[in-house]
Order: structure tokens, then C-alpha cells, then sequence
């Protein structure tokens, strides 16, 4: 299709604002499904998206209106997949901006209307909800009007739900989105914004052709990482997979690969052909490392080969998830993972639990460190318990993280950001009421609790959004715990030196409580190397016993002997010492700060 | 029905009582004056019923409650005379109960021990556990029963009480060593969830629970300086070599812990012969409209299986102070559990290989959680 009549947009929306609903709605009005063949938002494949309202997995979609061919194209919508988003967006000359016209903008809404805007995307404004009886459209739509500086009377008021005003919707999608801007007639390069795997076909690369065309058993290479392949297929979603001759410049589409790695063709990679591929690729590439670790453990050993299998299918479609084998002797067989971030961590983990039934405990989560040993060796650490002893220098990871906030929550967030060893950088007002801070941190600050506290400190109000910046220099160590003198490996933790004494004594603190009291003695510490900088101790237990047991009682006397001993069987052995795996739980939630 | 079974031990509950104490979580009926003779009817009865089961001559009989001593002394009496004799007869009493007359009846009818709940000599104490008697009923219910030629008396203490100090209980077991008590029984008090009693003194007792824990320990050191033998978790009597060479343990309450077959009659009583459990309903009414009709009352019984007996065997056998036997009970036993417990010093092994398994006084103080770890 001449690019002229192709839009490509996308739908930027809070949590519930409607983005699936209208979604559905196009798809309706434009009969590339009919009312009958809908599935309740259909662009949402898999169950948790549904279920916690979040996509994770960018998608296209075809439809045609009056002439033109609209690709919408979906984008995950949290912080930890901004690297996604960013290439979605990349691939797109537009976005609608949809707000609920009860709710107002919400600040997750605005790192990525923000991040549309900086792609130089045509924003068009979209007050949804209009139906309900809290709408307030005309108070929506003055503030999304000066949020992007449009005409408040641009901004379209809809119904996703009734269909009011969606024609509307895509007729503005037409007029004021402008037409992709390629060159058709030069060597071929397509922008990989995402990729999934099926089973019989392999990895299926989503694309937006940028110049030139791509078609069918083409030899194709992608241009960052090397990867060669030839085209099996290519085509588009309608909203499912439909072959085509080809893709052409300004299209939004498929390409089968055939490739059965994931890893092997990266979002944000450029496709070119073999024949006569293109001089340079498309900007903005980045190799997304994992930069938060954690080990996963299948609460019951037996569990152990099971895991290995789900993790090895979830790797198919998750590039990002990195994982290898490890051993703690307090928690036995599981694997250190690493991920983007924590929202990334909480999926793969709900996958995991929902999709393969697994039971599992999740440690601390750790970023990656990078050592320098007093011997002068080089090395990368994702868990606290290899972290070498003898070390001349750590480096962690940094983050420039920006953070846009009401005005009136600047003074949260800053306590927030230096208790956090944050550095500021500088602080812009984007509007009479909102703020954008720019800050420094620690990406081991943000791992843990930051996104709960800067949420609850800023009433949900504050938009996050990071970019790891570099490594730096930290004044770094290992907090190790031991239980009866021997050390729990799956316990120790890196943390600044200022922060040390604080962490260790929380930690021993806790495990008191949570420990249940032995037939003997048992002490807890937290230490640095050799030196115990906290210490509690169980005390052991003096009576245990059922006073009265007669002819009446020996069937519960035993009925609670058994109990007990089924209890125990929960329990993990570390030395003599019985630790119940809630014990472990509470520890390691203690640092999670989730649940 | 003749008796030629093998049951030798029997129980009889009697459950009227003149008002509930509020730690009790016994089944007991307040008052009902009118229904003891129906209540005595059905017991009888239901004696009838089960005689087969029993052998021809018993062991012990025992009369718990309730109070059996609150039951109308005819019908006690009519009740006593109709049970089978016994080389031990026990009734429970508590100390307001039992006066000059009451004591010979006791006599009388054969009845050759008797377990007096005196719980605490402090006043204070007595009121929080609801009790009516006070310390010197406990002493006159004593000497009563003394003068009535009872030479067998058992004391029923309470520790832990809310309230209760360590001076507190020191009194209480010297006011009970006092009375020179042929054995005596120690409980610590059981706060069950959701009782009148956990709602009033819960808050109380988690408060004093730290301090509460040396309590065990101090009435057994207690009890045994004064030259009791501590022959199970919270029986103590005096040693045979202190008492004309009388054995002194409670001959009906070591069946239950030896594993020995036992037949309750009465509401709420519990039976266990040749590997069937069954508890008789609690319900009065139920209890006595079935036997009336000449039925067997509503029971809810229990198999045991083979090792669960077994288990069982181990649970009650440990709580003695004499060596448990292990021929043919080796499988309810983890042997790897025994050997860490025993470099704990908690269990201690008799004979070679293994032939009897006993819990050190320290492991007797932790018997539950000891047990639960090396149950099989």
C-alpha cells in the first residue's frame, strides 16, 4: 500500500483508563472481527495481562478505515519494560492518549506520553468514559490539553464501552497522524519492536518496515547482533496471523524467522536483507542486560527438573530473562534469575507459580556487581554468597531515574531520594503543577522497596521511569548471617557499609522472632567477615509438654503429635537448627518488600 | 451378660457438677439433681451392655467427672455397690464435697483411693479457676478421708495460673506436702483458644508466659526433693521403698499409659479394646433416651490401625519414667532421630541394642516435641 494511506499509532492509557476496551471497539467498528468472534479484549493473549490489567508483550493489529490501513500497535505499560515501550513507540507516527474522563491523568500515564512525545509521535488526545456519571469530560480534557498544549477542543470524547465517538477516534487517527515517511525504493530495514516464540514455527519477529519491503524466503540478517535467517513468512495480524506477499515500507507486520532462540533476535535490532542490506541500522539499539538477580527455589525439592523445564520455556519468549543452576545449602536445588527489574521478577515468578503450578521461594533480590579481588581479578557477581572476601573494589550499577510528581510531592520524594543515596541532577517544572526530577541512584536502592515508597509517599501520583547510566565505585560489603555458627548462604546480603550494622541487626531481629525456639540455644548473627555486628539468641526451649494425657486424650495427644511432625517435615535444616521456611519467607520479604 | 473378656480396666464418668469451672473442658453438667437416678440407670445399663468386654476380675475401676462426689449420695451409693470390684477404686472429689459421711460411705462401697482436685491453696487463685472450695476445705476433705482409713489419697495441683508467682506455687506445693498425700497430680493450666477463660485471662497469661516457663521445672525439683518419684510427665507418688513397699502409681491411669485396653461407660467416656476407639456421645439427653430404650448410646468410633497402636504405644509409654520396651514397636521409632536426641541428651538407651528407650529427666521436661521428633 502506498504509504500515504498507512497510519501507525498506538494507545497510551493508565491501568483502567480503557486502552483494551477501545482496542476491541476499532477492531469492531472497522469488522476486522465481528461482535460474535470477539473475545473480551482480544489483544491481551495471555492470561495475567488479563488478570492484572498490565500488557506485557507488545502485538500489531490491521485494520482498515476508509481507505487507509491503521496498525495499531500495543505496548507494555510499566516501568520495568521501557526499553519496549520506547521501541514500540519508535514504530509509530502517532498515539492516542486516552484518559478516564472520572479519574483524571493518572502519573503512570505520563512517562509514556512523555516518551511519545520525545519520538516526535502526533498525540492525540482522547477523554474516554464520557458515559459514566462521575465523568467530568470538560475538567479531562482541559488538563490533557495543556499536558500536551493542544486545543482543548481537539480532544475527543468517547465511550470505548458504548462505541460513542470511536469513529471519531479513527477518523482523527487519519487526519492527524502523518503517513510514515520511508523511502521505498531503498535498501531494506525493518525495526524489531518485539518477538515471540511458537512452538512449530520459531521465533515470529513483529516489525515495522521502515524502508524498502521484505518478502517471503528472503535471506535476512539482523543487523546488531549478526543473526542470519530466511524469511519462512511474512504478514500481518488481522487480528490474526495472515500471510502476505510483502511487507513494504511504512507496514506493520510479521516475519517467521524459523530461529528457536528468542535471544537470537533482539527488540530494538534492525532487519535488513542479505542481497543488498543497508549501510546503517536504525537507531537506538540497546543489548537489555538483567540487572536484578534472584534465586528461585521450588519450595518442595522434588519440584527441582520441573522448574528447569518452565524456566527453558518461558526463556523462548522472554529474551530478558536470564537464568542459571544454583545450589544453597540452606534452600537447596533452584536457579539465580536475572530480570529487568522487579515487575519483570514478579511476572516470570507468577508465571511460573500459575502457568506451571509451581511453588516457590523467591530470595532477596540483588543487582549485579562487578568486583575487583585483591589478586586483581575481574568479576561479575549475581549473588551476595559469591561475592569474594578479599576485594580491592565493587562497582554497582547507577540509574538516572525520572521522576515526574506533583508539585506538592517534591518534598517526599527528595527525603526519598537521599535516604536512598540518591544524588540530585536537576529538577524541571513541565507545567504550573508538575514536576519533573531527575536523580542518581543506586540501582540496589530501587530493587528493593523504592516503587512502594515513592507510590505511598506521592499518593500513587509519582511516574518512575530509569535508564542504568553506569557503574560506580561503592563502599560496599557482604553481610553474612549464620544460625548456630553456620552461615546461610541464601541470607547474606552486599550493602553499603553505612547500612550494614542497620541490616544485620533487622535481619537477626527477625529471624528471632521467626525461628521457633530448639531444645538448645541458639544463636543468630549477622557478620561482616570474622566480625559479629549483631547477635540474638533463641533460648532454648524448657517444657514441652501435653500435662494431662489420659484415656480421653490419647487420640488428640497423638492427632497433635502428628501435626507437629508434619511440621517439621517444612522445616529446613541448617546445621541442627530446624528453620521453618516461613522464617526464610519473612527474611527475605523483609528486603523484597513484596509480598 | 457374664464377664469374660479381657478388659481389666474400667471407667465410669459422672458428669453433674454444682457449677462449670471455667479452665474445665471436661464434659460436665451443672445441677440436674433430677436426672442423676436416670443418669445411674443408664450407666448400669450400659454396664450391661458392654459386660462381655470385661474380665472377670478387674484391675482398677475410676470414677471421674464432673464431680462425681456432687452426684446425690444414693445414687452414688446404688452406682458404687453395682460396680464391678476392683484391687483399685478411685473416685475424684473435690474437698467441698467430702464430709465425715461421705468419706465412710465412700469406704463402704470399696472405694480405696481417692483423687482430691484441691488445685491451689490460695484463695485468690481459687477464685480466678472458678473453684468454690478453699484451702481449708482441702485440708478437712484430707482429714476425712483419713479418719474414714482412705490410705490412699492423690492431690490434683494447678500451675501457671493466672496471677500465680513463683512464691505463689512454692506455697502451694508446700501446703500440699503438708498433707503428706500418698501421690499427687500437677497440671499446668491449659488456656484453650476461644474458651470464657483464654477471653478473660488470655492477655494475662501471654504476659506471664516467660516467666511461667520455670514452673514445670520447679515443681518436679520440688516434688522430688520431698521425696516423690516423678513416674510420669505430671504424676508424682511416694516411692514403695517411703511407703511399706506399696506401690503408689495410680494403677488405672498407668493401663492408659502401658497401653493396656480400657472400657469408659457414661456420657462423653472413652473406650479402647482390641484396636477399636469409640467416645460416647456427650449429650445427655442422647445418652439417656438410648439406654432407657435398652440401646447402645451414639458413638463416634475410631480404628487404629496397627501403627498407629504402635505410635500410640511410644506417645503414652515415654511419658513414664521406666523404660519403654521396644520389642516389636521398633518401626514407630527414627532411629536417626533417636541418635541426635540422644547426643542431645534428651533420650537415653537401655539395654543393647536397643531394647528400651527412655527420656532423661531434661528430655521428659520437652517429652512432647522429644516424641514428635522420633516417632516414625
Amino acid at each position: 500500500m502506498d504509504q500515504s494511506h498507512i497510519r501507525n499509532f498506538s494507545i497510551i492509557a493508565h491501568i483502567d483508563h480503557g486502552k483494551s476496551t477501545l482496542a476491541d471497539r476499532v477492531l469492531e467498528l472497522t469488522e476486522t472481527v465481528t461482535g460474535r468472534q470477539m473475545r473480551e479484549q482480544v489483544l491481551d493473549t495471555m492470561e495475567l495481562e488479563r488478570e492484572r490489567g498490565i500488557t506485557i508483550k507488545a502485538q500489531a493489529v490491521r485494520v482498515d478505515w476508509k481507505g487507509h490501513e491503521l496498525n495499531l500497535i500495543d505496548t507494555p505499560g510499566h516501568v520495568d519494560f521501557t526499553y519496549e515501550v520506547s521501541r514500540s513507540l519508535q514504530a509509530c507516527e502517532g498515539a492516542l492518549l486516552v484518559v478516564d474522563a472520572a479519574q483524571g491523568i493518572e502519573a503512570q500515564t505520563l512517562a509514556n506520553a512523555y516518551l511519545a512525545i520525545e519520538n516526535d509521535l502526533e498525540i492525540v488526545p482522547v477523554v474516554n468514559k464520557i458515559d459514566l456519571p462521575q465523568a467530568d469530560p470538560d475538567a479531562t480534557a482541559a488538563e490533557i490539553a495543556e499536558l500536551v498544549g493542544e486545543d482543548p477542543d481537539r480532544v475527543l470524547r468517547i465511550s470505548a464501552k458504548t462505541g460513542d465517538g470511536v469513529d471519531a477516534v479513527l477518523d482523527a487517527i487519519v487526519e492527524r497522524i502523518p503517513p510514515p515517511a520511508g523511502d521505498p525504493g531503498a535498501p531494506p530495514r525493518a525495526l524489531i519492536f518485539d518477538s515471540s516464540y511458537d512452538q512449530y514455527r520459531g521465533v515470529v519477529a513483529f516489525v515495522r518496515v521502515v524502508d524498502g519491503s521484505f518478502r517471503a524466503r528472503e535471506p535476512l540478517r539482523a543487523m546488531a547482533q549478526g543473526t542470519r535467517f530466511e524469511a519462512e513468512e511474512v504478514g500481518f495480524f488481522s487480528p490474526t496471523m495472515r500471510a502476505a506477499e510483502e511487507l513494504g515500507a511504512g507496514e506493520v507486520g510479521y516475519v517467521v524467522t524459523g530461529l528457536k532462540d528468542v535471544s537470537r533476535l533482539r527488540v530494538g535490532d534492525t532487519l535488513t536483507s542479505e542481497r543488498g542490506p543497508a549501510d546503517e541500522p536504525l537507531p537506538g539499539y540497546k543489548d537489555v542486560k538483567p540487572m536484578v538477580f534472584a534465586g528461585l527455589f521450588p519450595t518442595d525439592s522434588d519440584d527441582y527438573p520441573d522448574l528447569r523445564d518452565a524456566l527453558e520455556k518461558l526463556k523462548l519468549n522472554d529474551a530478558a530473562l536470564f537464568y542459571e543452576p544454583e545450589t544453597s545449602q540452606a534452600l537447596g536445588f533452584g536457579f539465580r534469575c536475572g530480570f529487568l527489574g522487579l515487575l519483570h521478577m514478579e511476572i516470570v515468578r507468577e508465571r511460573l507459580e500459575r502457568e506451571f503450578d509451581l511453588d516457590l521461594l523467591v530470595t532477596a533480590p540483588n543487582v549485579a556487581y562487578r568486583v575487583v579481588t585483591q589478586a586483581g581479578q575481574e568479576v561479575e557477581v549475581h549473588n551476595p554468597a559469591e561475592m569474594p572476601r578479599e576485594i580491592e573494589r565493587v562497582e554497582e550499577p547507577y540509574i538516572k531515574a525520572s521522576i515526574i510528581v506533583p508539585k506538592d510531592y517534591v518534598g517526599p520524594v527528595m527525603e526519598l531520594n537521599t535516604e536512598r543515596r540518591g544524588r540530585f541532577d536537576h529538577m524541571e517544572y513541565l507545567s504550573e503543577e508538575r514536576v519533573l526530577l531527575i536523580y542518581e541512584l543506586p540501582l540496589a536502592e530501587i530493587v528493593l522497596d523504592y516503587y512502594d515508597q515513592l507510590k505511598s509517599r506521592t499518593r500513587g501520583y509519582a511516574s518512575f521511569d530509569y535508564d542504568v547510566i553506569d557503574f560506580r565505585e561503592g563502599d560496599l560489603t557482604r553481610v553474612d548471617v549464620l544460625i548456630a555458627g553456620e552461615l546461610v548462604d541464601a541470607l547474606s546480603l552486599i550493602v553499603h557499609r553505612d547500612e550494614a550494622y542497620s541490616r544485620g541487626r533487622a535481619l537477626v531481629d527477625r529471624l528471632r522472632e521467626e525461628i521457633p525456639r530448639q531444645f538448645f540455644d541458639v544463636p543468630v548473627q549477622a557478620a561482616i567477615g570474622s566480625r559479629v555486628i549483631a547477635r540474638e539468641t533463641i533460648k532454648a526451649k524448657r517444657k514441652d509438654v501435653l500435662a494431662k494425657c489420659y484415656g480421653g486424650d490419647i487420640t488428640r495427644k497423638r492427632k497433635l503429635l502428628e501435626r507437629q511432625k508434619a511440621g517439621k517435615k517444612r522445616m529446613k535444616q541448617v546445621g541442627a537448627v530446624e528453620v521453618p521456611q516461613e522464617a526464610f519467607l519473612a527474611v527475605l520479604n523483609l528486603d523484597g518488600g513484596k509480598k | 451378660m457374664s464377664s469374660r473378656g479381657v478388659v481389666r480396666h474400667l471407667y465410669v464418668h459422672l458428669p453433674f457438677c454444682a457449677s462449670r469451672c471455667g479452665y474445665c473442658d471436661f464434659v460436665t453438667v451443672v445441677g440436674r439433681h433430677g436426672q442423676h437416678r436416670a443418669y445411674v440407670d443408664a450407666l448400669l445399663a450400659e454396664l450391661d451392655l458392654e459386660r462381655g468386654a470385661l474380665a472377670p476380675e478387674l484391675e482398677s475401676v475410676f470414677l471421674g467427672g464432673g464431680t462425681p462426689t456432687f452426684t446425690e449420695p444414693l445414687e452414688l451409693e446404688r452406682l458404687l455397690r453395682a460396680l464391678p470390684p476392683a484391687l483399685e477404686v478411685t473416685v475424684e472429689a473435690n474437698p467441698e464435697t467430702v464430709t465425715a459421711a461421705l468419706a465412710s460411705l465412700l469406704r463402704e462401697c470399696g472405694v480405696n483411693r481417692v483423687s482430691l482436685g484441691a488445685q491451689s491453696f490460695q484463695p485468690r487463685l481459687l477464685e480466678v479457676l472458678d473453684r468454690r472450695a478453699g484451702p481449708d476445705d482441702v485440708r478437712r476433705a484430707v482429714y476425712a478421708l483419713r479418719d474414714a482409713k482412705i490410705d490412699n489419697i492423690s492431690l490434683d495441683l494447678i500451675y501457671g495460673i493466672p496471677g500465680q508467682s513463683a512464691a505463689d506455687l512454692d506455697a502451694d506445693l508446700s501446703e500440699a506436702l503438708a498433707l503428706e498425700p500418698e501421690h499427687l497430680s500437677c497440671y499446668e493450666l491449659e488456656a484453650k483458644p476461644g474458651t470464657r477463660f483464654t477471653h478473660a485471662h488470655g492477655v494475662e497469661l501471654s504476659r506471664q508466659a516467660e516467666a511461667m516457663e520455670s514452673y514445670f521445672e520447679r515443681v518436679v525439683a520440688r516434688l522430688r526433693a520431698a521425696g516423690y518419684r516423678w513416674y510420669e510427665t505430671a504424676n508424682f507418688c511416694r516411692p514403695a521403698a517411703l511407703a511399706d513397699g506399696r506401690d503408689l502409681r495410680s494403677r488405672h491411669n498407668l493401663a492408659y499409659w502401658r497401653g493396656r485396653d480400657y472400657l469408659g461407660l457414661g456420657i462423653g467416656a472413652v473406650s479402647t479394646i482390641e484396636g477399636r476407639r469409640w467416645r460416647t456421645t456427650p449429650r445427655l439427653g442422647a445418652y439417656l433416651a438410648a439406654l432407657a430404650g435398652g440401646r447402645t448410646p451414639p458413638r463416634e468410633l475410631e480404628e487404629l490401625s496397627a501403627d498407629v497402636r504402635r505410635s500410640e504405644r511410644v506417645l503414652l509409654g515415654l511419658r513414664l519414667d521406666e523404660p519403654l520396651a521396644l520389642a516389636g514397636l521398633e518401626g514407630a521409632v527414627d532411629w536417626g532421630a533417636v541418635e541426635r536426641l540422644e547426643r542431645l541428651g534428651l533420650v537415653s538407651r537401655d539395654g543393647e541394642p536397643m531394647e528400651a528407650l527412655a527420656l532423661t529427666p531434661h528430655g521428659r521436661f520437652l517429652g512432647g516435641g522429644v516424641t514428635a521428633e522420633l516417632l516414625a
